[in-house]
This record gives structure tokens, sequence and C-alpha cells, in this order.
């Protein structure tokens, strides 16, 4: 499906468009496996080198799963379907109530309506945050929505959302197109960290997130259940990553009333 | 409260850890009055589930009472006794609507991980890795429930925990398993394994029409329960060749259908068996699937092959070319539990089934770090455990 807003072959006849380069898959299958064992076989020796195994093993199957070239700082461009059980009307609704983004956009704090358009602010690593202005160009009711970021934006970018009614009451096949040119330097670094390496991942995480609230009324999580004491590599881990906010953060908005 | 977290392979403790608390509108807290060690729990025991983290509550198998409930629980309140079943379904989202609870779409927040794995992710469960959602289980004395008004079946008073317990896993999943095989007047079903799921899989092909159950174990005290519900036993450790066996005893024919409900880590000494012993322990396979490929060797043409054993990665020197040989039928996955639920407890009501039976040890939460290894190396005649968290 094309976009009249994104040129999808214009952008890839671009030279420097980011190759995503993924592990092969037939490599990436045996990577999860062998992770998977070596973490259980890491576990049964229970000494030092056995914990080193099994956070080993941990990594590995992490690797696996989320094998792909490293973050460049070139065009990037994401899209990603989700189909949700609702119709287009309501989705739209919802989605064309700005405001409301950040409920299930983890790494926005506010958007905002300006005289020039709308202020979208992200929330950064350590206390940093992003922000750009940009317009709508295009809002067909119920079908539609797409805008770009205005000149001198922090972040470059350009997007759509569109709606449409799937057959046989499937509900509405929900379509995101996003196409962003990350800054360089030392902002393209925290940028890069909020982020993560996988932007597609983030959308698909939002759109998932945006799909549970529209048809359960909550977004599914765990954050702050209770469990047993935590192995160090673990807490370090968990922290090293995820950056953007929290379940916990996100807290009531995570909810549609 | 009082927990069971797990640490490591072999490593289980109880442990004093937070209580539970409202997280989402659709939750509920629930005091657990009874809850049980599944064979599940026993691949989570032997480390054979990848993303388990040190300090995970594990659990999936519980009943209580309700203490808490979130602002959107409009169907259940204080004091209303419930079973939960493992499968966390948002009753809401395509899967759901058509009946495939465990695939819903909306429970699992670690969704992401699933879907690298297998393509799409199933539904959150209780207590089982962090790809399956990471939600804390329910051997333990309280236990959050999300989706609280979708999931959890009331049970009305009077009747005994012990009978209705096994409508949380095991019960439906062997109904779901026998369901599967299609029964038809005259059929001969296969079970391989005498576990829980086992009995519960004999008891409803019996239950469904099954004109003969033949079931597969090793273990004397299991082989004789499965007579107890109707089933002709086979010893596999005392027969040189289970498919001929089969075949010998359905006239040549073979079983109509087989059941699998052994799962990734079924025990052999055959050439086979050895073989996955060997492979698994060198990485290059994940799970033994020794059970699997009896199964389909020893199905008839055109039967259907039914697996509510877990597998979970990687399986080598699958005999899959006789299934398309055959052309059998594959029927798996976890159980659509929500669809099962009250439909069986009315079963129990009516004194078609008393899923007590199966119960050999009935023990105090503090005891279930022993008693995942007398359930996991079948001692001391151990067919099910009960644990009691408000036992002293
Ligand atoms: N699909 C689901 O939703 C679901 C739900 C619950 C349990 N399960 C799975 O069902 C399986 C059985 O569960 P359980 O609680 O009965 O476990 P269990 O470990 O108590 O029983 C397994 C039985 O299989 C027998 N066995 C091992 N190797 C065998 C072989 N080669 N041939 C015949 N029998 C053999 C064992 O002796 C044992 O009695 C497990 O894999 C469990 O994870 C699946
Ligand atoms: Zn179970
Ligand atoms: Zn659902």
């Amino acid at each position: 499906m094309s976009s009249q807003l994104i040129d999808i072959p214009a952008l890839k006849a671009r030279r420097n468009v980011n190759q995503r380069k993924r592990a092969p898959k037939a490599l990436r299958i045996p990577l999860i496996a062998g992770g998977a064992t070596l973490a259980a076989l890491g576990i049964i020796r229970r000494s030092p080198l056995g914990i080193a195994m099994a956070a080993g093993g941990g990594l590995l199957v992490y690797r696996g799963i989320t094998a792909k070239g490293g973050w460049s700082s070139s065009l990037i461009y994401v899209r990603k379907a989700v189909s949700i059980d609702k119709p287009p009307e309501e989705l739209y609704r919802f989605w064309h109530n700005f405001e409301e983004l950040p409920r299930f956009m983890r790494h926005l704090r506010s958007v905002r309506s300006t005289g020039r358009g709308l202020q979208w602010v992200s929330a950064g690593p350590l206390g940093k945050s992003f922000s750009w202005d940009a317009e709508i160009v295009e809002d067909r009711e119920n079908e539609l929505i797409s805008w770009r970021s205005l000149p001198g934006s922090q972040i470059e970018n350009q997007g759509s959302v569109r709606f449409q009614s799937a057959p046989e009451g499937r509900g509405t096949e929900v379509r995101v197109e996003l196409m962003y040119q990350p800054p360089a330097g030392k902002l393209g670094a925290a940028f890069a960290m909020l982020f993560g390496e996988e932007p597609e991942q983030q959308i698909r995480e939002d759109m998932r997130r945006f799909k549970e609230l529209m048809e359960a009324g909550e977004i599914a999580t765990t954050d702050g259940q209770p469990h047993g004491r935590r192995s160090k590599i673990t807490t370090m881990l968990k922290s090293a990553s995820g950056y953007g906010r929290t379940d916990e953060q996100m807290g009531a908005q995570r909810v549609v009333s | 409260m009082k927990a069971l977290c797990w640490y490591g392979k072999e490593d289980v403790r109880v442990e004093t850890v937070p209580d539970p608390k409202i997280l989402n509108p659709h939750d509920a807290i629930i005091e657990i009055t009874r809850t049980a060690i599944c064979g599940s729990d026993l691949h989570l025991y032997d480390g054979f589930i990848p993303t388990m983290e040190a300090g995970d509550i594990l659990g999936h198998e519980f009943m209580g009472e309700v203490v808490d409930t979130g602002s959107e629980v409009k169907n259940l309140k204080r004091g209303d006794k419930v079973v939960v079943p493992f499968t966390i379904a948002c009753g809401q989202c395509f899967f759901c609507k058509r009946g495939l609870w465990s695939a819903c779409d909306n429970t699992n927040p670690n969704a992401w991980m699933m879907e690298k794995l297998y393509g799409y992710s199933g539904s959150g469960l209780f207590g089982y890795s962090h790809l399956m959602g990471g939600y804390a289980g329910g051997q333990a004395q309280y236990v959050r429930v999300p989706f609280a008004d979708v999931g959890p079946l009331k049970i009305p008073d009077g009747v005994p925990d012990d009978k209705v317990l096994f409508l949380s896993d095991i019960f439906p999943t062997g109904y779901m398993a026998a369901e599967n095989c299609e029964i038809k007047p005259g059929d001969v079903v296969a079970i391989w394994g005498c576990g829980p799921v086992g009995q519960f899989a004999i008891r409803s092909a019996k239950l469904l029409g099954a004109a003969r159950v033949i079931a597969i174990d090793r273990i004397p005290e299991r082989l004789q329960l499965a007579e107890r519900g109707g089933a002709e036993t086979l010893d596999y450790s005392r027969c040189d060749d289970v498919v001929e066996e089969l075949k010998f005893r359905t006239g040549g024919r073979g079983p109509d259908a087989c059941i699998d409900a052994v799962g990734l880590e079924a025990h052999a000494m055959t050439p086979s068996g050895i073989y996955d012993e060997i492979e698994t322990r060198l990485f290059l396979e994940t799970d033994r699937p020794m059970v699997l490929r009896q199964a389909i060797q020893a199905c008839r043409k055109g039967g259907i092959v039914s697996i509510p054993g877990v597998y979970a990665g990687i399986l080598n020197k699958l005999n899959f070319g006789a299934a398309f040989g055959k052309g059998l039928t594959f029927k798996m996955g976890q159980t659509h539990m929500h669809k099962y639920m009250k439909p069986l407890l009315q079963k129990i009501m009516d004194g078609a089934i008393d899923p007590s039976e199966v119960i050999s040890h009935r023990v105090a939460l503090r005891d279930a770090p022993r008693m995942y290894k007398v359930f996991r190396d079948k001692q001391d005649h151990c067919t099910k455990v009960v644990l009691d968290p408000k036992a002293a």
C-alpha cells in the first residue's frame, strides 16, 4: 500500500536509506534455540561460570530475538499494520484527539495544539527531551490522518495513519507509515538511546498499546507486581534497556474510562 | 505474603514478597485457598523454558476468594469463590470472540518476544516465563488476576476445592485433547503419558464415547490410575516396540487418534530417545520429540494427532513424511480454557467425574520446593500435588 505522503519508490531510490540488516532468519532460530539451552545448562551448574553461562545464554536469546543491524543516522522508514476489532470511526476519533496520543505512545510526553500546529514533546533519557512542531497535511474523516514536521524541527519527520474497514465484521486494518531523519552528533546519540536500536519495534509496540486500549480498555502490564529477589545481572540488564516511560509512569493513562 | 519463587534449574524457594495490588481496572486480587504443581511447572524446574528470571513467582493452577476488585470488574465481589484459568484473555479481540482464548491478542506485555520466536504471540499465562507475559503466578498466598471479569469461574457454595481446582488447567486440557480427536463410535484412542493431563484425557475420551483407550506410561501407580479411568494400559518400559504393539492391539489398522500428553521432556531408552538426549545436551535441539515421533508413526491413515504436551522450540528428526504420507491431522496448543470451564464444572456437579481422584499429596505451601522434586522424580507414588497456602 502506498501513501500520498510518503513516496516509497522515490524513497527507496535514495542511496542513504537505512538498509536494515537482519541476522538471516536461518541463523536467528538456532541462535535462539542455542541460547535457550545454554541458559538452561548454565543454570544446571550454579557456579560462577554457570551463572555467566546462564546470563550469556539469556543474552544469546535476546540477541537472536533482536538480531539486526545497528543504528544508523540515515533516513528511517517504518511501516506497520495492526487489525483492531472496532469500527474505523471509533479509532479515528481516538487518534484524532492528539493530546491523548501519549496514552499509548511510550516515548511521547505530551502533544499540544499551538498556533502553528501541534507541538510534540518526547520523553528522553536522563531527563532530556526532544520537541518538534508538526502540521496536519491531510485529514480525511474516519480514513486517514497525515502530518509533517515544520521546517527547523530537531527531528524532521512525516507520517500517516490510515483506517480501513476489513470485510465480514473483522474490524479495522490500521496502517502507520513513518519516515524520519534522526539528528546527527550528540543529539543523535541521545535520540538513538531513546528510540533504541529498533524504531520499527517502537512503532509496533505503540500500535499494540493502541489496540489494547481500544479493544480491551486497558494496556496489559506487569509493572508493579511482586517478585522474589532479582539477581544483580537481571537488574543491570533491565536498567540498561527500555528508555521511554515505564508502564508504571504511564499509570492511569493506560486505561480507557 | 509467602510465594514460591524460581531461582534456577532445580532451585525454587518459598520467600516473603510484597502483596500484589490492583494495577489495571479489570484486575482482581485473589486470596488463594488451593494451588497445584503442574507437569508444565516441571519444564521450568528443569530449565527447559527460556526467559525465566530469578525471583519469578511460579504457579498457574489456583483458586481462592476475591479480596479486591478493580473499578471495571462488575461481576465479582469480595468473598466470591473462584477458579482462575491459567491463560489470560481479554474477551474482546478477534481470537477471544472466536473461542480461541489462548490466542488472545491483548494480554501478553512481552508479545514482541513471542513474535520474534513464533511469528505471533499467544495470550499471557500466569507464572510461565517472561516470554509468556511474565505474570506472577499463584503458588502464593495472593495473586493479581488481570481481566478478572472474563476468566475466573464462580464456584457455588458447598463444593469442595479439591473437586474443582483442576478446572484451572489440567481437566480442560485433557478434555480439549480428547475433543480434538473428534471421537466417533468405535474409535480407539492411544494416549502417551499417564500424568495428570493424560488421566483427564483418558476420562474425557471415555466421556466423549471412545470405544477403547490405550494408555502408555511406565509408572505403575499411574498405569493403575489409568485403568481405573477406563483405559487399557501399555507399559513402554516392558515393550520393545510401542508402535508394533499398538498395531497388533488395533487389528493392524492403528489407533484412530493419538494423544501426546508427555511433551518436550519425554523419557526413553530407545535409540531415538538417546539421540534426543545427546542433541539437547549439545544445544542442537531444544525439545525431545520422542513421543511425538511414535504417535505419528502409530496413528492410522487419515487419523488425528492431538498434542496437549508442551513443545517450545526446535525439533529434530521429526517424521513429517509419515504424517504427510498418511494424511494426518494435527491439533495442538495451549488450552482454550474459557470455553471449557463452565461445561466441565457442570460435569463435576452432575457426578460424571471427580477430578480429585488424581491427587496423591496435599501439603503446605512451604513444602513446595521438596514436592517439586518428588513430583518430577515420580517418587512416593506421586501423581499430583496440591498446596495449601494457608496451612501453617
Ligand atoms: N496444552 C496445555 O495447555 C497444557 C496444559 C497443562 C499441561 N500441559 C503439558 O502436558 C504435559 C503433561 O503434563 P502432566 O502434568 O501430566 O505431566 P507429568 O510430567 O506428570 O506426566 C508426564 C507423564 O509422561 C510419562 N512419559 C514420559 N516419557 C514417556 C514416553 N516416552 N512414553 C509414554 N509416557 C511417557 C511420564 O512417566 C509421566 O507419567 C506436559 O508437557 C505439560 O507441560 C499442557
Ligand atoms: Zn498446568
Ligand atoms: Zn482477547
